[in-house]
Protein backbone atom coordinates (compact mmCIF):
# COMPACT_ATOMS: atom_id res chain seq x y z
CA UNK A 1 0.00 0.00 0.00
CA UNK A 2 1.15 3.16 -1.28
CA UNK A 3 1.02 6.63 0.46
CA UNK A 4 0.05 9.68 -2.14
CA UNK A 5 3.09 12.11 -2.48
CA UNK A 6 2.01 15.38 -1.77
CA UNK A 7 4.79 16.82 -3.79
CA UNK A 8 6.13 16.81 -7.08
CA UNK A 9 9.39 15.28 -8.13
CA UNK A 10 11.96 16.40 -10.64
CA UNK A 11 12.02 15.35 -14.49
CA UNK A 12 12.09 16.12 -17.89
CA UNK A 13 14.75 16.43 -20.17
CA UNK A 14 16.72 15.92 -23.10
CA UNK A 15 19.75 13.91 -23.37
CA UNK A 16 21.27 12.22 -26.41
CA UNK A 17 24.36 10.04 -27.69
CA UNK A 18 25.44 8.67 -30.28
CA UNK A 19 28.23 6.88 -32.70
CA UNK A 20 30.03 8.32 -35.41
CA UNK A 21 33.95 7.44 -36.83
CA UNK A 22 35.53 10.00 -34.31
CA UNK A 23 33.95 7.90 -31.46
CA UNK A 24 30.80 8.80 -29.07
CA UNK A 25 29.30 12.17 -28.59
CA UNK A 26 26.97 12.29 -25.14
CA UNK A 27 24.85 15.62 -24.99
CA UNK A 28 22.59 16.52 -22.58
CA UNK A 29 20.66 19.92 -21.65
CA UNK A 30 20.90 21.29 -17.87
CA UNK A 31 17.15 21.73 -16.48
CA UNK A 32 15.76 19.68 -13.35
CA UNK A 33 11.69 20.42 -13.19
CA UNK A 34 9.49 19.57 -10.43
CA UNK A 35 5.72 20.15 -11.25
CA UNK A 36 5.86 23.55 -12.91
CA UNK A 37 8.92 24.96 -11.11
CA UNK A 38 12.53 24.84 -12.10
CA UNK A 39 13.92 23.26 -9.45
CA UNK A 40 17.27 23.78 -10.44
CA UNK A 41 18.98 25.49 -13.98
CA UNK A 42 22.45 24.04 -13.76
CA UNK A 43 22.28 20.06 -12.87
CA UNK A 44 24.84 17.60 -14.46
CA UNK A 45 22.87 14.73 -16.66
CA UNK A 46 26.25 13.32 -17.78
CA UNK A 47 28.14 11.31 -14.95
CA UNK A 48 31.50 10.12 -15.42
CA UNK A 49 31.55 6.65 -13.98
CA UNK A 50 35.08 5.21 -15.15
CA UNK A 51 37.79 6.71 -17.69
CA UNK A 52 36.06 5.52 -20.60
CA UNK A 53 32.40 5.16 -19.52
CA UNK A 54 30.16 8.15 -19.02
CA UNK A 55 26.43 7.80 -18.26
CA UNK A 56 23.79 10.23 -19.16
CA UNK A 57 20.94 10.27 -17.18
CA UNK A 58 16.99 11.24 -17.55
CA UNK A 59 14.13 10.21 -15.50
CA UNK A 60 13.67 11.45 -11.42
CA UNK A 61 16.29 12.93 -10.53
CA UNK A 62 17.09 11.51 -6.94
CA UNK A 63 16.46 8.12 -8.75
CA UNK A 64 19.47 9.15 -11.34
CA UNK A 65 21.49 10.31 -9.02
CA UNK A 66 21.53 7.68 -6.74
CA UNK A 67 21.84 4.90 -9.29
CA UNK A 68 24.82 6.16 -10.98
CA UNK A 69 26.12 6.09 -7.74
CA UNK A 70 25.24 2.58 -7.47
CA UNK A 71 26.82 1.91 -10.41
CA UNK A 72 29.85 3.16 -9.87
CA UNK A 73 30.17 1.18 -6.46
CA UNK A 74 29.42 -1.51 -8.29
CA UNK A 75 31.90 -1.33 -10.86
CA UNK A 76 34.52 -0.54 -9.07
CA UNK A 77 34.31 -3.65 -6.77
CA UNK A 78 34.15 -5.76 -9.89
CA UNK A 79 37.56 -3.86 -10.79
CA UNK A 80 39.10 -4.79 -7.55
CA UNK A 81 37.61 -8.24 -7.31
CA UNK A 82 38.17 -10.00 -11.03
CA UNK A 83 41.67 -7.36 -11.53
CA UNK A 84 40.04 -6.27 -14.85
CA UNK A 85 37.37 -3.40 -15.91
CA UNK A 86 33.60 -4.70 -16.79
CA UNK A 87 33.05 -4.16 -20.57
CA UNK A 88 30.17 -1.67 -21.59
CA UNK A 89 27.87 -4.62 -22.20
CA UNK A 90 28.83 -5.96 -19.12
CA UNK A 91 27.83 -2.81 -16.70
CA UNK A 92 24.60 -2.83 -18.51
CA UNK A 93 23.60 -5.71 -18.09
CA UNK A 94 24.67 -5.63 -14.00
CA UNK A 95 22.64 -2.33 -14.10
CA UNK A 96 19.44 -3.85 -15.47
CA UNK A 97 19.69 -6.64 -13.23
CA UNK A 98 20.03 -4.31 -10.26
CA UNK A 99 17.03 -2.09 -11.28
CA UNK A 100 15.24 -5.34 -12.00
CA UNK A 101 13.41 -6.11 -8.21
CA UNK A 102 12.31 -2.64 -8.44
CA UNK A 103 10.10 -2.86 -11.78
CA UNK A 104 6.41 -1.32 -11.34
CA UNK A 105 7.47 0.43 -8.48
CA UNK A 106 7.48 4.45 -8.63
CA UNK A 107 11.50 4.18 -9.73
CA UNK A 108 12.10 6.04 -12.89
CA UNK A 109 15.34 5.74 -14.73
CA UNK A 110 16.33 6.19 -18.22
CA UNK A 111 20.10 5.94 -19.07
CA UNK A 112 22.29 5.95 -21.57
CA UNK A 113 25.94 3.74 -20.98
CA UNK A 114 28.38 6.05 -23.13
CA UNK A 115 31.85 4.45 -23.45
CA UNK A 116 34.77 2.60 -25.24
CA UNK A 117 35.76 -0.58 -24.15
CA UNK A 118 37.98 -3.69 -25.71
CA UNK A 119 35.60 -3.86 -28.83
CA UNK A 120 35.22 -0.36 -29.61
CA UNK A 121 33.00 2.32 -28.99
CA UNK A 122 29.50 1.33 -27.34
CA UNK A 123 26.30 3.46 -26.75
CA UNK A 124 23.33 0.70 -24.50
CA UNK A 125 20.24 2.34 -23.41
CA UNK A 126 19.37 0.77 -19.79
CA UNK A 127 15.74 1.81 -17.85
CA UNK A 128 13.47 0.76 -15.25
CA UNK A 129 11.24 -0.92 -17.13
CA UNK A 130 13.31 -3.64 -17.95
CA UNK A 131 14.77 -2.78 -21.17
CA UNK A 132 18.24 -2.79 -22.72
CA UNK A 133 19.24 -1.92 -25.92
CA UNK A 134 22.35 -1.24 -27.93
CA UNK A 135 22.61 1.00 -30.81
CA UNK A 136 24.49 3.12 -32.84
CA UNK A 137 22.01 6.52 -31.32
CA UNK A 138 19.51 7.24 -28.47
CA UNK A 139 18.06 10.15 -27.25
CA UNK A 140 16.08 10.17 -24.20
CA UNK A 141 13.68 12.43 -22.48
CA UNK A 142 9.98 14.48 -22.86
CA UNK A 143 12.53 16.10 -25.64
CA UNK A 144 13.74 13.36 -27.32
CA UNK A 145 11.22 13.51 -30.05
CA UNK A 146 12.56 17.01 -31.37
CA UNK A 147 16.20 15.71 -30.94
CA UNK A 148 15.46 12.64 -33.02
CA UNK A 149 14.34 15.29 -35.81
CA UNK A 150 17.20 16.76 -35.97
CA UNK A 151 19.94 13.88 -35.71
CA UNK A 152 18.11 11.34 -38.51
CA UNK A 153 18.33 14.30 -40.73
CA UNK A 154 21.88 14.81 -40.47
CA UNK A 155 23.27 12.42 -38.58
CA UNK A 156 26.25 9.91 -40.71
CA UNK A 157 29.43 7.84 -39.57
CA UNK A 158 31.72 9.92 -41.74
CA UNK A 159 31.28 13.62 -39.86
CA UNK A 160 34.51 14.95 -38.41
CA UNK A 161 34.50 15.89 -34.57
CA UNK A 162 33.53 19.24 -34.90
CA UNK A 163 30.70 18.79 -37.10
CA UNK A 164 29.71 16.02 -34.55
CA UNK A 165 29.63 18.56 -31.71
CA UNK A 166 28.14 21.20 -33.10
CA UNK A 167 24.60 18.64 -34.59
CA UNK A 168 24.46 17.63 -31.00
CA UNK A 169 24.31 20.84 -29.47
CA UNK A 170 21.96 21.97 -32.09
CA UNK A 171 19.62 19.11 -31.64
CA UNK A 172 20.24 19.84 -27.89
CA UNK A 173 19.09 23.25 -28.79
CA UNK A 174 16.11 22.49 -30.71
CA UNK A 175 14.77 20.20 -28.07
CA UNK A 176 15.18 22.79 -25.36
CA UNK A 177 13.14 25.59 -27.58
CA UNK A 178 10.05 23.45 -28.59
CA UNK A 179 10.14 21.54 -25.15
CA UNK A 180 8.88 22.80 -21.93
CA UNK A 181 10.47 21.06 -19.90
CA UNK A 182 14.36 21.16 -20.91
CA UNK A 183 16.09 23.99 -21.13
CA UNK A 184 19.15 26.17 -19.79
CA UNK A 185 22.65 24.57 -20.58
CA UNK A 186 24.02 22.10 -22.83
CA UNK A 187 26.47 19.92 -21.62
CA UNK A 188 28.45 17.89 -24.21
CA UNK A 189 31.66 15.20 -23.27
CA UNK A 190 33.37 13.22 -26.48
CA UNK A 191 34.70 9.78 -25.66
CA UNK A 192 37.19 7.97 -27.62
CA UNK A 193 39.84 5.32 -27.30
CA UNK A 194 41.61 7.70 -24.94
CA UNK A 195 38.97 8.41 -22.19
CA UNK A 196 36.35 11.27 -22.09
CA UNK A 197 36.54 14.90 -22.11
CA UNK A 198 33.99 17.27 -21.40
CA UNK A 199 33.39 20.48 -23.16
CA UNK A 200 32.85 24.20 -21.69
CA UNK A 201 29.08 23.92 -20.50
CA UNK A 202 27.24 26.57 -23.16
CA UNK A 203 24.42 28.30 -22.34
CA UNK A 204 21.49 28.35 -25.16
CA UNK A 205 20.71 32.15 -24.30
CA UNK A 206 23.59 32.99 -26.88
CA UNK A 207 22.84 30.11 -29.42
CA UNK A 208 18.94 31.58 -29.51
CA UNK A 209 19.68 35.45 -30.16
CA UNK A 210 22.18 34.00 -32.81
CA UNK A 211 19.41 31.83 -34.24
CA UNK A 212 16.78 34.72 -34.04
CA UNK A 213 19.58 36.97 -36.13
CA UNK A 214 19.88 34.42 -38.82
CA UNK A 215 16.08 33.94 -38.76
CA UNK A 216 16.08 37.70 -39.53
CA UNK A 217 18.44 37.95 -42.09
CA UNK A 218 16.53 35.34 -44.10
CA UNK A 219 13.33 36.70 -43.68
CA UNK A 220 14.89 40.20 -44.86
CA UNK A 221 16.67 38.48 -48.02
CA UNK A 222 13.41 36.78 -48.41
CA UNK A 223 11.53 40.32 -48.65
CA UNK A 224 14.03 42.00 -50.59
CA UNK A 225 13.94 38.81 -53.13
CA UNK A 226 10.00 39.20 -53.48
CA UNK A 227 10.39 42.96 -54.20
CA UNK A 228 12.75 42.70 -56.73
CA UNK A 229 10.87 39.47 -58.62
CA UNK A 230 7.79 41.79 -58.35
CA UNK A 231 9.79 44.78 -60.08
CA UNK A 232 11.91 42.38 -62.50
CA UNK B 1 -32.56 26.85 -8.31
CA UNK B 2 -32.66 30.27 -8.80
CA UNK B 3 -32.24 30.10 -12.77
CA UNK B 4 -32.03 26.79 -14.99
CA UNK B 5 -27.76 27.26 -15.30
CA UNK B 6 -27.79 24.39 -12.72
CA UNK B 7 -29.31 22.21 -15.57
CA UNK B 8 -26.78 22.63 -18.04
CA UNK B 9 -23.04 21.66 -18.18
CA UNK B 10 -21.28 22.67 -14.70
CA UNK B 11 -18.07 24.11 -16.50
CA UNK B 12 -16.09 25.72 -13.95
CA UNK B 13 -18.66 25.17 -11.28
CA UNK B 14 -18.10 22.11 -10.67
CA UNK B 15 -15.60 22.09 -8.38
CA UNK B 16 -17.54 24.17 -5.80
CA UNK B 17 -20.73 21.63 -6.39
CA UNK B 18 -21.19 18.26 -4.76
CA UNK B 19 -20.72 15.80 -7.85
CA UNK B 20 -21.00 12.21 -6.50
CA UNK B 21 -19.67 10.42 -3.57
CA UNK B 22 -15.93 11.40 -2.85
CA UNK B 23 -13.93 9.06 -1.22
CA UNK B 24 -11.23 10.69 2.14
CA UNK B 25 -8.26 8.83 3.54
CA UNK B 26 -5.98 9.35 6.44
CA UNK B 27 -3.28 11.19 4.51
CA UNK B 28 0.01 11.18 6.90
CA UNK B 29 1.23 13.79 5.62
CA UNK B 30 0.70 17.75 6.65
CA UNK B 31 1.97 21.01 5.62
CA UNK B 32 3.23 23.04 8.05
CA UNK B 33 4.77 26.01 5.55
CA UNK B 34 7.68 28.03 6.28
CA UNK B 35 10.41 29.07 3.98
CA UNK B 36 14.58 28.48 4.60
CA UNK B 37 17.17 30.29 2.90
CA UNK B 38 20.36 29.68 2.50
CA UNK B 39 23.64 31.70 1.09
CA UNK B 40 27.19 31.02 0.71
CA UNK B 41 30.46 33.31 0.82
CA UNK B 42 33.65 33.37 0.43
CA UNK B 43 34.65 32.74 4.24
CA UNK B 44 30.62 32.53 5.37
CA UNK B 45 27.48 31.30 4.77
CA UNK B 46 23.93 32.32 6.22
CA UNK B 47 21.51 30.07 7.06
CA UNK B 48 17.97 31.46 7.33
CA UNK B 49 14.66 30.99 8.30
CA UNK B 50 10.91 32.37 9.55
CA UNK B 51 9.65 30.79 12.72
CA UNK B 52 5.98 30.55 11.96
CA UNK B 53 4.22 27.48 12.51
CA UNK B 54 0.77 27.08 10.59
CA UNK B 55 -1.62 24.10 9.30
CA UNK B 56 -4.16 24.99 6.95
CA UNK B 57 -5.83 28.16 8.12
CA UNK B 58 -3.97 27.85 11.74
CA UNK B 59 -1.01 28.97 13.80
CA UNK B 60 0.80 26.50 15.87
CA UNK B 61 3.32 28.73 17.08
CA UNK B 62 5.01 32.25 16.24
CA UNK B 63 8.25 30.88 17.84
CA UNK B 64 9.57 27.49 15.61
CA UNK B 65 12.64 28.33 13.62
CA UNK B 66 13.35 25.85 11.23
CA UNK B 67 17.55 26.24 11.29
CA UNK B 68 18.89 23.30 13.71
CA UNK B 69 22.70 23.26 14.28
CA UNK B 70 24.19 20.36 13.51
CA UNK B 71 28.01 21.28 14.46
CA UNK B 72 30.31 23.91 14.93
CA UNK B 73 30.13 24.93 10.77
CA UNK B 74 27.56 23.39 9.75
CA UNK B 75 23.00 24.06 9.95
CA UNK B 76 20.54 22.51 8.09
CA UNK B 77 17.28 24.20 7.19
CA UNK B 78 14.47 21.99 7.57
CA UNK B 79 10.90 22.88 5.85
CA UNK B 80 7.97 20.88 4.78
CA UNK B 81 5.76 18.80 7.51
CA UNK B 82 7.14 19.50 10.90
CA UNK B 83 7.00 15.92 11.94
CA UNK B 84 9.01 14.39 9.25
CA UNK B 85 11.60 17.74 10.52
CA UNK B 86 11.86 16.62 13.74
CA UNK B 87 13.00 13.28 12.90
CA UNK B 88 15.21 13.50 10.18
CA UNK B 89 17.28 16.14 12.72
CA UNK B 90 17.02 13.61 15.43
CA UNK B 91 18.36 10.62 12.92
CA UNK B 92 21.09 13.33 11.47
CA UNK B 93 22.12 13.61 14.87
CA UNK B 94 22.76 10.47 16.00
CA UNK B 95 24.10 9.87 13.08
CA UNK B 96 26.89 12.59 13.44
CA UNK B 97 27.63 11.31 17.10
CA UNK B 98 28.27 7.60 15.58
CA UNK B 99 30.66 9.00 12.82
CA UNK B 100 32.43 10.89 15.31
CA UNK B 101 32.75 7.89 17.92
CA UNK B 102 33.93 5.40 15.11
CA UNK B 103 35.88 7.95 13.24
CA UNK B 104 37.09 10.05 15.85
CA UNK B 105 36.54 13.26 13.82
CA UNK B 106 33.58 15.37 12.84
CA UNK B 107 31.66 14.96 9.76
CA UNK B 108 32.82 17.53 7.06
CA UNK B 109 29.28 19.77 5.10
CA UNK B 110 30.60 17.53 2.60
CA UNK B 111 29.89 14.12 3.94
CA UNK B 112 26.94 15.35 5.99
CA UNK B 113 25.26 16.36 2.70
CA UNK B 114 26.35 13.05 0.82
CA UNK B 115 24.93 10.78 4.12
CA UNK B 116 21.45 12.87 4.18
CA UNK B 117 21.19 11.73 0.17
CA UNK B 118 21.05 8.52 1.36
CA UNK B 119 19.03 8.36 4.56
CA UNK B 120 16.21 10.58 2.48
CA UNK B 121 16.59 7.83 -0.72
CA UNK B 122 16.28 5.29 2.11
CA UNK B 123 12.48 6.10 2.25
CA UNK B 124 12.21 6.42 -1.38
CA UNK B 125 8.80 4.80 -1.31
CA UNK B 126 7.38 6.91 1.78
CA UNK B 127 9.77 10.12 1.38
CA UNK B 128 10.51 12.45 4.28
CA UNK B 129 8.34 15.17 3.38
CA UNK B 130 11.07 17.96 4.39
CA UNK B 131 12.95 20.20 1.44
CA UNK B 132 16.24 20.32 3.69
CA UNK B 133 18.80 22.87 2.18
CA UNK B 134 22.48 22.65 4.27
CA UNK B 135 24.95 25.68 4.90
CA UNK B 136 28.12 25.59 6.59
CA UNK B 137 31.85 25.60 6.09
CA UNK B 138 33.82 23.43 3.75
CA UNK B 139 37.01 21.71 4.65
CA UNK B 140 38.96 24.81 2.69
CA UNK B 141 36.91 27.17 4.92
CA UNK B 142 35.11 28.41 2.05
CA UNK B 143 31.35 28.51 2.33
CA UNK B 144 29.15 26.17 1.16
CA UNK B 145 25.49 25.05 0.41
CA UNK B 146 24.05 22.16 -0.63
CA UNK B 147 20.10 22.10 -1.61
CA UNK B 148 18.10 18.88 -1.59
CA UNK B 149 14.81 17.56 -2.57
CA UNK B 150 12.49 15.05 -0.87
CA UNK B 151 13.50 12.04 -1.93
CA UNK B 152 17.33 13.02 -1.94
CA UNK B 153 18.75 14.22 -5.18
CA UNK B 154 21.37 17.13 -3.63
CA UNK B 155 23.83 19.14 -5.37
CA UNK B 156 26.04 22.44 -4.04
CA UNK B 157 25.40 25.54 -4.76
CA UNK B 158 26.45 29.47 -3.97
CA UNK B 159 22.49 30.14 -2.50
CA UNK B 160 19.12 28.55 -2.41
CA UNK B 161 15.67 29.14 -1.33
CA UNK B 162 13.43 26.25 -0.43
CA UNK B 163 10.00 25.69 1.56
CA UNK B 164 6.67 27.44 0.79
CA UNK B 165 7.96 31.02 -0.50
CA UNK B 166 11.04 29.68 -2.63
CA UNK B 167 9.64 30.09 -6.01
CA UNK B 168 9.39 33.62 -5.00
CA UNK B 169 12.92 33.98 -3.48
CA UNK B 170 14.47 31.84 -6.01
CA UNK B 171 14.43 34.11 -8.89
CA UNK B 172 15.32 37.23 -6.67
CA UNK B 173 18.15 35.81 -5.35
CA UNK B 174 19.59 34.57 -9.19
CA UNK B 175 19.14 38.34 -9.77
CA UNK B 176 20.62 39.99 -6.94
CA UNK B 177 23.54 36.86 -6.05
CA UNK B 178 23.68 35.78 -9.01
CA UNK B 179 23.83 38.66 -11.40
CA UNK B 180 21.63 36.56 -13.89
CA UNK B 181 19.19 38.24 -16.43
CA UNK B 182 20.90 41.55 -16.65
CA UNK B 183 23.32 42.73 -19.07
CA UNK B 184 26.56 45.12 -18.25
CA UNK B 185 26.81 44.62 -14.38
CA UNK B 186 29.81 44.23 -12.41
CA UNK B 187 30.42 40.86 -10.35
CA UNK B 188 31.47 42.30 -7.34
CA UNK B 189 31.61 39.08 -4.52
CA UNK B 190 29.08 38.65 -2.18
CA UNK B 191 30.15 40.54 0.83
CA UNK B 192 29.13 39.55 4.48
CA UNK B 193 27.14 42.89 5.54
CA UNK B 194 25.67 42.80 1.96
CA UNK B 195 24.52 39.17 2.16
CA UNK B 196 22.43 39.28 5.90
CA UNK B 197 20.87 42.80 4.61
CA UNK B 198 19.94 40.99 1.44
CA UNK B 199 18.07 38.14 3.65
CA UNK B 200 16.28 40.35 5.96
CA UNK B 201 14.73 41.89 2.97
CA UNK B 202 14.59 39.20 0.84
CA UNK B 203 12.86 37.71 3.97
CA UNK B 204 10.38 40.99 4.59
CA UNK B 205 9.51 40.62 0.69
CA UNK B 206 8.35 36.78 0.94
CA UNK B 207 5.95 37.90 4.27
CA UNK B 208 4.45 40.21 2.10
CA UNK B 209 3.44 37.75 -0.08
CA UNK B 210 3.01 34.29 1.09
CA UNK B 211 1.04 33.63 4.16
CA UNK B 212 3.00 30.57 5.67
CA UNK B 213 5.97 33.35 5.93
CA UNK B 214 6.13 35.77 8.81
CA UNK B 215 6.62 36.24 12.65
CA UNK B 216 10.08 36.17 13.15
CA UNK B 217 13.47 35.29 10.76
CA UNK B 218 15.97 33.59 12.42
CA UNK B 219 19.64 33.72 10.99
CA UNK B 220 22.45 31.93 11.88
CA UNK B 221 25.81 33.17 10.62
CA UNK B 222 28.63 30.81 10.03
CA UNK B 223 32.23 31.81 9.91
CA UNK B 224 35.62 30.31 11.53
CA UNK B 225 34.73 31.85 14.70
CA UNK B 226 31.48 30.40 14.68
CA UNK B 227 27.55 30.36 14.82
CA UNK B 228 26.18 33.61 15.56
CA UNK B 229 22.47 33.91 15.76
CA UNK B 230 20.30 36.71 15.29
CA UNK B 231 16.44 37.03 15.55
CA UNK B 232 14.57 40.16 13.08
CA UNK B 233 10.78 40.73 13.73
CA UNK B 234 8.55 39.67 10.63
CA UNK B 235 4.69 40.81 9.83
CA UNK B 236 2.53 38.85 12.09
CA UNK B 237 -0.21 39.03 10.22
Amino acid sequence: MTVRRPFPLSHGTTTLGFIFQGGVIAAADTRASAGGLVACPAVNKITPIHSHLVVTSSGSGADCMLWERILGREIRLYQLRHRRCLSIRGTAKLLSFMLHPFKGTDVCVALTLCGWDKSGPKLIYVCSDGARLQGDIFSVGSGSPYAYGVLDGRLRWNLSKEEAVSLAREAVFRATHRDAYSGNNVDLFHITAQGWSQRKREELKEEYYRDMERRAKTVEKGKRETVLDALG
Amino acid sequence: MLSSHSYQDPGKMKDYHYSGPVEHKFSPYSFNGGTVLAVAGEDFAIVASDTRLSEGYSIHSRDSPKCYKLTDTTVIGCSGFHGDCLTLTKIIDARLKMYKHSNNKTMTSGAIAAMLSTILYGRRFFPYYVYNIIGGLDEHGKGAVYSFDPVGSYQRDTYKAGGSASAMLQPLLDNQIGFKNMEGVQHVPLTQEKAVQLVKDVFISAAERDVYTGDALRLCIITKEGIKEQTVALRKD
